[in-house]
């Protein structure tokens, strides 16, 4: 178990922990790109599921073309892409936004979706316009689905992040994974990779909580037996 | 075109590796979740813990994954055996869901009639249970064989041979067309594995097929892409 005894010993050593390459850096750098991207994919794919969702059109659309954006290997789109824009993090950010559409644009019509017709029905009855009810009514009751896409859509990307650190260019924890491959230091690979797990474990677990506050700051509804 | 025909034998080799590294995982992950999917179903407060736990298992990323293995499970550092390990830590994690939702959807009546038909417990839940729960397992094993194969992909980056490799040493290379093999490729086998999945799903589950007059099935292939969707992962 040498590797692990190594490993304890990279994550103590002060060296790692500061400058450039230090792990403080690389974790700002990992969650800079994937906020950056997360922004980017929600401003394309969220005004469009709210649109999807709520007028009911072009609802199969969306299904297969995300659908046949989700059966596209990021490796490949990622190398491939890289190709055309050179060395740099605009592959990657290209990327990794093509891979945070789906789960996005998904939690935003399938929310919308959820979202009891009868509600809907009433708030058109009483006089709201189109765009009241669906800044009013159906986005607050689908806000919990609506942040479980954008939960999924993050922690894909905070792994993937991981994996386009194959191009050189985009810093990130995913450095600690690809060089230390080629450079066949273990310590190195162990230490980034437990990095990258917390991280991971870490933004899943805040927004478990975020999805938490907003079923318990919505306001109580009766369940209407159907 | 011309790289491809070139090619032909590595393609074919990779496309192999490839199949396997997908359908170990994809076999295991089912055959593991099942039980512990309908033991979930049947106890309502471990059903929580359980689901957390895979829940948990998923966030962790892949390439972390695959390369922290080794230590854990004391295997070589470029050993395919991390690949299938992994991956079958993930297809479980999602198929457990599924496997849970499948024998929660079994009607309750339904296993009343069954005992009082006569039914043993071990025979209730082999011809009973499992057969009705069977359209839901099939939606969740679309999505488990879906996921597989465009991960295993990641596992070129740790030096273990399948379609990703085409990615790697395309990127190499300079050579797009390598590349695009590789992702058409990985494409193809997920469609593959797909049909068959839906294929095997009609054939074993005929009562499933609904009136002639719909052509859909209750399975339709949206709802693997649907669902996959929001379990996706890379």
């Amino acid at each position: 178990m040498s590797v692990l005894s190594d490993t304890i010993e990279w994550l103590g050593d002060s060296a790692h922990w500061s400058g450039d390459d230090g792990v403080p850096h690389r974790l700002v750098q990992h969650l800079g790109y994937t906020s950056l991207t997360v922004a980017i994919a929600a401003a394309i794919a969220i005004p469009i599921g709210l649109w999807i969702g709520h007028t009911g059109r072009l609802r199969g659309l969306a299904v297969v073309s995300s659908g046949a954006l989700r059966a596209l290997p990021t490796l490949g789109v990622l190398t491939y892409a890289s190709l055309f824009t050179g060395i740099g993090i605009k592959a990657a950010i290209f990327t990794l936004v093509l891979l945070a559409i789906p789960p996005l644009l998904a939690g935003a019509y399938s929310g919308l979706e959820s979202v009891d017709r009868r509600t809907v029905d009433a708030a058109r009855a009483m006089g709201m316009t189109e765009l009241q009810i669906l800044t009013r009514v159906e986005v607050p009751l689908a806000l919990p689905i609506i942040i479980g896409g954008l939960r999924s859509a993050t922690l894909q990307v905070v792994a993937t992040a991981t994996v386009a650190a194959y191009i050189p260019g985009p810093g990130g924890l995913g450095r600690y994974l690809i060089d230390g491959l080629a450079l066949n230091d273990y310590p190195q690979v162990v230490a980034g990779s437990i990095v990258v797990i917390v991280l991971a474990l870490v933004l899943d677990g805040i927004f478990v909580l975020l999805q938490r506050l907003v079923l318990r700051n919505r306001p109580a509804t009766v369940r209407i037996a159907a | 075109m011309r790289w491809v025909r070139d090619n032909t034998d590595k393609i074919g080799d990779l496309l192999v590796s490839h199949l396997w590294l997908s359908v170990v995982p994809i076999v295991l992950g089912f055959a593991i979740a099942l039980p512990i999917g309908w033991f979930a179903s049947r106890h309502p407060r471990l059903k929580g813990v359980l689901l957390t736990f895979a829940g948990v298992l998923y966030t962790i990323p892949s390439l972390a994954f695959f390369l922290i293995l080794p230590s854990i499970i004391g295997t070589g550092f470029l050993s395919p055996l991390n690949v299938v390990v992994a991956l079958t830590v993930y297809a479980v994690a999602i198929m457990v869901r599924s496997a849970t939702d499948a024998f929660e959807s079994v009607s309750p009546a339904v296993l009343d009639a069954a005992t009082a038909t006569g039914f043993a417990p071990a025979g209730r839940a082999f011809l009973v249970e499992l057969p009705l729960a069977g359209p839901v397992l099939v939606a969740g094993l679309r999505v488990v064989a879906v996921s597989t194969v465009s991960l295993v992909s990641v596992g070129a980056l740790t030096g273990v041979s399948n379609l990703g490799s085409l990615f790697t040493e395309g990127y190499r290379t300079d050579n797009d067309a390598e590349i695009l093999t590789g992702v058409v490729g990985i494409v193809a086998i997920a469609l593959l594995l797909d049909a068959l999945i839906v294929v095997a799903g009609r054939v074993l589950l005929p009562w499933n097929r609904g009136p002639r007059s719909s052509v859909r099935s209750p399975v339709s292939p949206m709802m693997s892409f649907a669902q996959h969707l929001r379990g996706g992962r890379a």
